[in-house]
């Protein structure tokens, strides 16, 4: 097969692309150009496409012997994960970009374009299976699986994508790299928001969305008990950096339960509050009918609860058996069987 | 492997390798004053004479550096920042949009750093900096020109540039020209007569010798600043330990390319016009940019393409897998291929600018190369505009 490499720079695509050659395919490198005027270097673990990236990425290309390009994908993930991100902070919600990247970006527009180019798949180094009749799995390393931002990908995209590493742990890549003479073997895990390289969610939506100020509220009294700058810089469940100067009646710690763009209403109040039983989800990947008992997960690397799922026209109705807390609309809901993963969407509302 | 990219760096000559190979086996430091030095020596103010010879200059004028981007750095910053301590209302730098990086990047550092005031010299449609043109834009302020460059001849589009027209116009306002013949130099007569450029800058690896070697040539009397101090080895305006080998290889290459030149300039012309035309045939809606192929507005090994609806690097990696090397022109760091700013300042629309490809001739090139770029063009571009379509490209 003539496959496309992803390679961000990281150890994990490396040896993704290091086993696509292994395999006997006609194995190219690329790297996802994804930032206008990316950073030189890199600082720790943050961020991610920096010229030193591309660098590494072509290095690794390099010792496996493969041609290697850097793919500008910029201006598509600006319109496409960036804007999205703000205006959906903007609306109150709490968006996850790595899933949405991989819906538009990676299972988008760089698989249509290998597509076009005559390649017959994509190859990145995700920590999930994916098994020969297109079901995916959750990889053997629960630490690092990643089929939850994988979850909402459609069958056709997952029909030209292939995850090397499901089968393995992130220590046995690393070890397989450092054999391979890669030198991005000990090279720090990235998490975080990519293109927020300072860390700091809140102050880089304060610079594009500008200041918004608002009370906060507490949800039992009634009562204003502070102001904010905007609610973009909170999420619901959060508890630290509210600036409350006073302790709730009752001493408990007081969290964000809700989110009020429209009139810029920050309502904070007792964890159990921020119980949620019941969501409602956009039906992005279901192909099931009636009622399915199933786990669910609504974050990265988060637990699962027992649930039952059901399709209602396009949504996706999920009723949790054991509430979770501080669940907030824009993220992705996957459910699953076991490891197997039978599907999910983006969260519309929930309930408690 | 066809390879279509001289214009970024050419196979060595037989002849420049061997005596790039004889030199480096021998020691000595052309500054020692023993005989292993005077060796060297020898070497080093022979290549000189070489060069000053195809040049049509004397030895004395020929400045060895460390290559064209060096040299270009040396004539720009010397030559502003000699004229400045003399006369510092003179901060005009006058230079064609369509220069190379080299010198456009200097003078944009000298404008941000260093109080110039860079302006930039609008082409036409093909690329050409118009003598009447430069003559505008001095008059504007004879008294405050620093200095005026235009290049020989383009890097992306191949356009001659009339230089001898245009240094006259800025000798007769005593303004120093600067002209980078980085690509002009061993494929059309380059030589400098008494009112030429003032200072010219050539680079050995594009035409069979070596990198990391070139020349700064500089009309004496001229003042220039030094970019580098610790010896003065070359005039007193670069100093570093002579490159012999460099330098050996570079006048190697050099006596042959410009020897041939006449001959080979027809050979390419013809293998040039034989590739667009077998192109277009193949792919008919295959814009040549730049100077059309009849007269000598055009250099020789230059093709420059745009293929409507596809994107340059798209087409790149395409031919690249099929063993074509070409080029699109400008990277940036990262290795994104970027809208070619020669492109845009000839007027092209950026869809334009960016579905261009430059395949470009030299000494090795030969019929069976075209061969091979003609049988994968018409697969290449079917596929590269699918690819284009996705991304929104019209084809317009």
């Amino acid at each position: 097969m003539r496959v496309l490499a992803a390679m961000s720079g990281g150890v994990d695509s490396a040896v993704a692309a290091a086993r696509a050659v292994d395999a006997g395919h006609d194995v190219t490198g690329v790297h996802l150009a994804l930032s206008r005027s990316p950073d030189s270097g890199r600082t720790g673990a943050r961020g991610c496409c920096t010229l030193e990236d591309a660098r590494d990425a072509r290095r690794a290309a390099d010792v496996l012997g493969i041609p290697f390009y850097v793919w500008d994908l910029a201006e598509r993930f600006e319109t496409e994960v960036i804007e999205q991100f703000v205006e959906s902070y903007a609306a109150g919600r709490t968006p996850n970009p790595c899933v949405r990247c991989n819906e538009r970006i990676k299972f988008a527009a760089v698989l249509d374009r290998a597509l076009a180019f005559g390649f017959d798949a994509v190859v990145t180094g995700h920590h999930a299976r994916l098994d020969p009749d297109g079901t995916l799995r959750r990889s053997v390393d629960p630490a690092k699986d990643q089929s939850y931002v994988l979850g909402t990908l459609r069958p056709e995209q997952l029909a030209a994508a292939s995850f090397p590493l499901g089968d393995s742990t992130k220590a046995q890549v690393r070890r397989e790299a450092a054999e391979r003479g890669l030198a991005v073997a000990d090279k720090p895990d990235s998490h975080d928001i990519c293109f927020i390289s300072s860390g700091d969610t809140g102050g880089w939506l304060r610079q594009r969305i500008g200041s918004r100020p608002g009370p906060i509220v507490d949800s039992r009294t009634g009562q204003t008990l502070g102001e904010h700058d905007g609610t973009f810089a909170f999420t619901v469940g959060q508890r630290r950096g509210l600036g409350l100067g006073q302790p709730a009646a009752d001493g408990r710690p007081r969290y964000v339960l809700d989110i009020s763009p429209v009139t810029s209403t920050v309502t904070v109040g007792p964890a159990d509050e921020l119980d949620i039983r019941r969501l409602v989800a956009d039906r992005a990947v279901w192909p099931h009918e009636g009622t399915v008992s199933c786990q669910a997960q609504v974050r990265a690397h988060g637990g699962v609860v027992a649930a039952q799922a059901e399709a209602r026209g396009d949504e996706l109705v999920v009723t949790l058996a054991a509430p979770v807390r501080g669940t907030a609309a824009g993220q992705a809901v996957v459910l699953y069987d076991g490891d197997r993963v039978l599907g999910g969407g983006h969260i519309l509302a929930t309930a408690g | 492997m066809t390879y279509l990219d001289h214009a970024a760096t050419t196979p060595m000559r037989p002849e420049a390798l061997a005596a790039y190979a004889a030199v480096l086996a021998d020691t000595g430091n052309a500054s020692s004053l023993h005989a292993s030095g005077r060796r060297a020596r020898r070497i080093v103010e022979e290549s000189r004479e070489t060069l000053a010879s195809v040049l049509g200059v004397r030895p004395s004028d020929v400045v060895f550096t460390g290559g064209g981007t060096e040299g270009d750095n040396l004539a720009l910053k010397g030559l502003y920042w000699a004229r400045r301590r003399v006369e510092p209302a003179r901060r005009r730098v006058l230079v064609s949009a369509v220069e190379h990086r080299a010198v456009l990047d200097t003078v944009q550092w000298l404008g941000a750093e260093q109080g110039a005031e860079v302006e930039l010299l609008d082409v036409d449609a093909a690329g050409t900096v118009h003598p009447d043109a430069l003559a505008a834009a001095i008059e504007r302020d004879p008294a405050a020109v620093a200095l005026v460059s235009v290049m020989w001849a383009n890097s992306e589009v191949g356009t001659v540039e009339p230089v001898a027209e245009l240094a006259a116009v800025a000798h007769r306002h005593g303004v120093p020209f600067h002209t980078d013949a980085v690509q002009a130099f061993g494929q059309i007569p380059v030589t400098v007569g008494e009112d030429g450029p003032d200072a010219i800058i050539v680079s050995a690896h594009k035409i069979g010798g070596p990198v990391g070697v070139g020349a700064l040539v500089v009309r004496r009397g001229l003042a220039l600043e030094p970019l580098t101090h610790g010896g003065g080895q070359e005039r007193d305006i670069r100093s570093g330990t002579l490159n012999t080998a460099g330098v050996a290889a570079f006048a190697a290459a050099a006596s042959i390319a410009c020897a041939q030149a006449p001959r080979e300039s027809v050979r390419l012309a013809a293998l040039r016009d034989r590739l667009v035309r077998r192109v277009q045939e193949k792919v008919p809606g295959a814009v040549l940019n730049g100077a059309g192929l009849s007269g000598s507005q055009r250099l020789p090994g230059n093709t420059h393409l745009t293929f409507p609806g596809c994107e340059g690097d798209s087409l790149l990696m395409l031919l690249d897998a099929r063993g074509i090397e070409c080029s699109t022109g400008s990277a940036c760091s990262a290795g994104v291929a970027r809208p070619s700013h020669v492109l845009l300042a000839m007027g092209a629309s950026e869809e334009h600018a960016r579905g261009s490809l430059r395949f470009s001739l030299g000494h090795t090139s030969c019929a069976a190369d075209v061969d091979a770029l003609v049988e994968a063009i018409g697969p290449v571009v079917e596929r590269a505009s699918r690819a284009g379509a996705l991304a929104g490209m019209t084809g317009a």
